[in-house]
């Protein structure tokens, strides 16, 4: 009885597996096919094979640079909030400070009207003020502001189920605050900040609005600018560079993830079993 | 899973380290920002238009660049003087692009001569952010030559209040496309030029009768947007005698507008034309490869649809034969002489302008380089054996001489069309105005769509006042 | 938690948060406020309201609130955020992490792999996917189903987006119920099992109580995130008729299209407040559960989820 229901319980979760393998999959056939090919369309086929769409991406003279500009951002954002964002969550974590869920969670409400298209003029003024239009950095800082609670929120979350009694037998053989936290909490919680950085990385990765306006050389844009500027010369959308700079303008970040999934894991929290 | 024992060993603290790596690349970000080149003596000029190299209306960007730039910089340079041209390109949604230019010109930054939609003057000139061409550029702008080559109407598009605020670059006009192959099969005439609305359902329902064939093209619905408004609403319009603005008044629900609808309602509601297709968000797109495959009918467009869609060699949806299926005729009133000023057929312009930068450091500069790409030297260069309407009568005689059907436009429509109202809320009515036909597509009443415009349109332009019916 | 095991101290306590905090209030705080006070305001892009905005007290928000378009908005948002994130995202997310849960080797990395990269891709290349995936002519979904010509954006425009959410979405809650199920210790399992509870059993009696904490929080942060959505954008524009113009749509034709910034950020402000009334019933909710049950069985249970179970009081207190 309990065999049986054990075989049907396997069949019907390898069905499940299936069924979802192919719902994730099915709609990333385009990317795999319409770059290759000579006429591409909306519709899904088998490519008339060609690499003349690459090469056509190759005589943008934004399209390549645009990739590592966005590296550049990407990175810079992602460095910025898992550093600051892992000092508070440790911080907030350990020490009682009243009402810190809820300041938490009014800062996360406020990131929601900051991140909407309101916000613009406001976010603006400010850059110009502080002389950030046009820079890197200014993009960086904004974007920084508008993720960091969201990643604060999570990692105290892994933080608060983080056994203590390593952190207190390492004060006890004298450790400073910053040690403790350098050589114990961090390799606990790496693969929870490896996927923190691999979600700040993809938010600001996709991002166009902000970047575009906050930018004025377009030496400087990153790829999700220079993508909506590939119009044919008609003004429509040029299928043949759009699906060819989609998909190298998605490898990094595909391969970003493989990098950290290898090297730190790419879970929420430490595994740890309380 | 404790950390191994060679770790907790180390006596480092990380925080110097760490601030130190943090500092060091937030540096070398802020270095990379903004380095304008700012030689002594010398004058930096910026451009800038919704146009990018290698991408949207490349070909005017690199005209920027390789063109006005190097001779502008050469011609001041023989003149004594030290200029120095930068191009800003964009190559975004003219919203997007619109919003930036406003956001600097706010902050009283932003480029010396910028590319500006004609429907944007008026609000933009409202807000401060753009001052009349000759208070910023001092009198050489009133005594520059290229007046007297820019016909008075198409001048219009860069005026606001009376006063020039830019310079029009060109413009365009609206008409009916037809297929040649689809009128002859279906027993209509070639050449083919309709006088009123009910010669167009005629023709249409002449249409019907021939298999996958979608008799009747016009825009509408709010997936379209503008287009839906520039070829669909407004010259039917304008063909009942209506305007949508006249003396500070907005049309509400006016005969004109009741009529408009009643006649989307006949084509969409009489299987005349595909409702789905309006709804669709990539609909125009469609529309125009199915008029190139020979599934439409009657299309109504721009001038822009023969130049750049069913171009036979760079167009979006290319038709070989275009110069032998294509025809294009008026746009017919209601019946004849129903038309704004009492004519018998209508169009409806638009066209880009240049202004001038107010807060810019160098006006008197800003205006030679204006003058200097307005010259029909720089728009001959800019077309490079293209044809298109452009603002410059000597140009276009010359330019527009090879093709027939822009001829059409510059002779024909332009005498008799009409421009949107340049004022801020104009975006808001449109948008109810498309709002209204999609309603009249999807099956709600012509009577009933026009009372929730007229509602709508009091809310935009603050209240019942401001609305004539 | 709160025992300070580090011996951090307040004063190191507060120099770890205040970069971050600094960071937070200019780049945050301080534009946010700005936008709630433009909320106040009838100030534009262009136009004579942009060289002079007036403050109008509340009229933008009785505009927004008379406004049919915006109910109509708020209703979609409510059903994209219930039916993609707290029914799609949430159960696929939990159903997946639960079946993958004791499985290694490829499968597990597969279906791991794919449901994060299209977690990860950018978003205007995922709206390209759904449009050639869904296109009424061409699209992948009619040729495979022989359904040539099926609208799914035009009939079925939410559906559709909230199909695609759900889609690009679920890795998140899969990677938190994934770990969240590590704290269940399989011995627990193994007795409930043995002693012949159901799998809904198993998951109600021993798997809830203790993933409580992950759950609260997981359902906040992507309710949040899906409020403002402005991905789809991309692929249905908020049509047809905008039948699918969820609110961070509205907000965009409103303030970048109509140039309307004051009216624009009263309606962040609404959205602000909406998903604060999401956030304390998600609270209510779970806390309630809560307290049935210690009263029902009279037993203590683990604490399953960290801080966010101990937000609760906090938050309410802030709320009134």
């Amino acid at each position: 009885m309990s065999a049986v229901r054990h075989v049907l319980g396997r069949i019907a979760s390898a069905a499940f597996l299936a069924v979802v393998g192919a719902f994730f999959a099915l709609p990333m056939l385009w990317l795999a096919s319409a770059p290759f090919d000579a006429a591409p369309s909306i519709t899904v086929s088998v490519p008339e094979f060609t690499l003349a769409n690459f090469r056509a991406i190759l005589d943008n003279p934004y399209a390549l640079g645009s990739i590592g500009n966005s590296v550049i951002q990407a990175g810079g954002a992602a460095a910025i909030v898992v550093v600051l964002a892992a000092l508070a969550a440790y911080a907030l974590s350990r020490v009682r400070v009243p009402g810190r869920d809820a300041l938490l969670y009014v800062l996360l409400l406020l990131s929601s009207v900051v991140t909407g298209t309101a916000a613009m003029v406001p976010i603006f003024e400010l850059a110009t003020r502080l002389d950030l239009i046009d820079t890197h950095l200014g993009v960086i800082l904004v974007v920084s502001g508008g993720l960091l609670p969201a990643a604060i929120f999570i990692l105290k979350d892994f933080m608060d189920a983080t056994p203590t009694s390593y952190e207190e037998s390492a004060r006890v053989f004298g450790a400073s605050p910053l040690q403790i936290l350098w050589h114990i909490v961090v390799p606990v919680v790496r693969p929870g900040l490896a996927t923190i950085a691999v979600w700040a990385v993809a938010s600001v990765w996709g991002g166009f609005l902000m970047q575009y306006i906050l930018l004025r050389d377009p030496a400087k844009a990153p790829s999700a600018v220079i993508l909506y500027t590939l119009y044919t010369e008609g003004g429509q959308p040029n299928l043949d560079l759009i699906s060819t700079f989609s998909l190298l303008y998605s490898l990094p970040v595909v391969l970003m993830y493989l990098f950290v999934s290898g090297r730190y894991g790419f879970r929420f929290h430490g595994g740890i079993k309380q | 899973m404790p950390p191994p024992p060679e770790e907790v060993a180390v006596r480092l603290s990380p925080r110097p380290a760490l601030i130190a790596a943090l500092a060091a690349a937030l540096l070398a970000l802020a270095s990379c920002g903004s380095d304008t080149p700012e030689g002594e003596g010398s004058v930096t000029l910026t451009i800038t238009a919704n146009a990018i190299p290698g991408g949207k209306n490349s070909a005017s960007a690199d005209w920027i660049r390789q063109w006005v730039i190097p001779r502008f910089e050469a011609a001041q340079k023989a003149a004594g003087r030290d200029v120095r041209v930068l191009f800003q390109p964009n190559g975004v949604d003219d919203e997007q692009y619109k919003t930036k230019i406003a956001l600097d010109l706010k902050s009283r930054t932003g480029a010396d001569v910028i590319d500006l939609d004609g429907i944007w003057v008026g609000e933009f000139a409202q807000a401060g952010y753009v001052k009349p061409l000759s208070e910023v550029g001092g009198p050489q702008v009133d005594a520059w030559e290229g007046w007297a080559q820019i016909p008075q109407a198409v001048q219009g598009l860069g005026i606001f209040d009376g006063k020039k605020y830019g310079l029009p670059q060109g413009t365009d006009g609206r008409v009916l496309f037809y297929n040649k192959e689809l009128f002859a099969r279906a027993g209509l005439p070639d050449p083919w030029q309709p006088t009123s609305w009910q010669e167009i359902i005629d023709a249409g329902t002449a249409l019907r009768k021939l298999p996958g064939v979608t008799p009747i093209q016009i825009n509408a619905g709010t997936a379209m947007g503008e287009a839906t408004t520039m070829q669909g609403a407004l010259p039917l319009l304008a063909g009942t005698g209506t305007e949508i603005y006249a003396d500070g008044k907005w049309t509400g629900a006016s005969q004109g507008i009741k009529d408009v609808l009643g006649f989307y309602r006949q084509i969409y509601g009489g299987g005349l034309g595909d409702p789905r297709l309006q709804q669709e968000a990539k609909g125009r797109d469609k529309s125009f490869a199915e008029f190139a495959d020979g599934k439409i009918g009657i299309l109504a467009e721009g001038d822009y649809f023969w130049r750049s869609v069913v171009e036979p060699q760079a167009g979006v949806a290319p038709m070989a034969d275009r110069d032998e299926v294509v025809g294009y005729a008026k746009i017919p009133a209601r019946e004849p002489g129903a038309g704004v000023r009492g004519q018998d057929f209508v169009s409806m312009s638009g066209g880009a302008v240049r202004v001038l930068n107010p807060f810019s450091q160098n006006p008197r500069q800003a205006w030679e380089l204006m003058a200097f790409m307005h010259s029909a030297e720089a728009i001959k260069a800019e077309l490079a054996g293209a044809a298109r309407v452009t603002s410059r009568t000597d140009v276009n005689d010359e330019v527009l001489a090879g093709d027939p059907m822009l001829t059409f436009i510059a002779k024909e429509i332009l005498p008799i069309t009409s421009y949107r109202p340049g004022l801020a809320v104009y975006p808001q009515v449109s948008a109810a105005l498309q709002e209204a036909t999609a309603a009249v597509v999807s099956g709600t009443p012509p009577e009933e769509a026009a009372n929730a415009y007229r509602a709508k349109v009091e809310g935009i332009v603050g209240g019942p006042g401001n609305v004539s019916n | 938690m709160n025992t300070d095991a580090a011996g951090l101290g307040r004063r190191r306590a507060v120099g770890f948060v205040l970069p971050a905090l600094v960071l937070i209030g200019v780049f945050l705080v301080f534009p946010a406020l700005w936008t709630i006070y433009l909320g106040l305001t009838d100030y534009r892009l262009t136009g004579l309201a942009a060289a002079d905005p007036q403050v109008v007290g509340a009229d933008n928000y009785t505009a927004a609130i008379g406004d049919d378009r915006f109910r109509t908005s708020l209703w979609l948002s409510v059903q994209y955020v219930l039916g993609s994130a707290v029914i799609g995202q949430a159960v696929l997310g939990f159903a997946l992490a639960w079946t993958l849960r004791d499985r290694r080797g490829p499968v597990r990395r597969i279906i791991e792999g794919l449901v994060l990269l299209s977690w990860i891709l950018p978003s205007s290349v995922v709206a390209f996917l759904w449009i050639a995936l869904l296109d009424r002519d061409g699209g992948t979904l009619n040729a495979l189903l022989g359904t040539p010509g099926a609208a799914w954006l035009l009939d079925h425009p939410m559906l559709s987006i909230i199909v695609f959410n759900t889609w690009r979405g679920t890795a998140f809650s899969m990677m938190l119920y994934a770990a969240a199920l590590e704290t269940v210790p399989p011995s627990h399992l193994e007795t409930a099992r043995l002693a012949g509870a159901s799998a809904l059993q198993q998951l109600r009696d021993v798997v809830l109580p203790r993933i409580k904490g992950h759950v609260l929080t997981n359902m906040l942060l992507i309710s949040l995130w899906t409020f403002n959505d402005f991905t789809p954008f991309l692929i249905t524009a908020g049509g047809p008729e905008g039948r699918s113009e969820i609110l961070p749509f509205y907000v965009y034709t409103t303030a970048l299209r109509g140039g309307q910034l004051g009216f624009g950020a009263a309606v962040s402000f609404l959205i602000l407040l909406i998903n604060l009334v999401f956030a304390l019933a998600y609270l209510r909710l779970l806390r309630t559960r809560d307290r049935t049950r210690d009263r029902d069985r009279g037993r203590d249970h683990g604490d399953g989820g960290g801080a966010v179970s101990g937000a609760g009081p906090a938050i309410r207190g802030t709320a009134g």
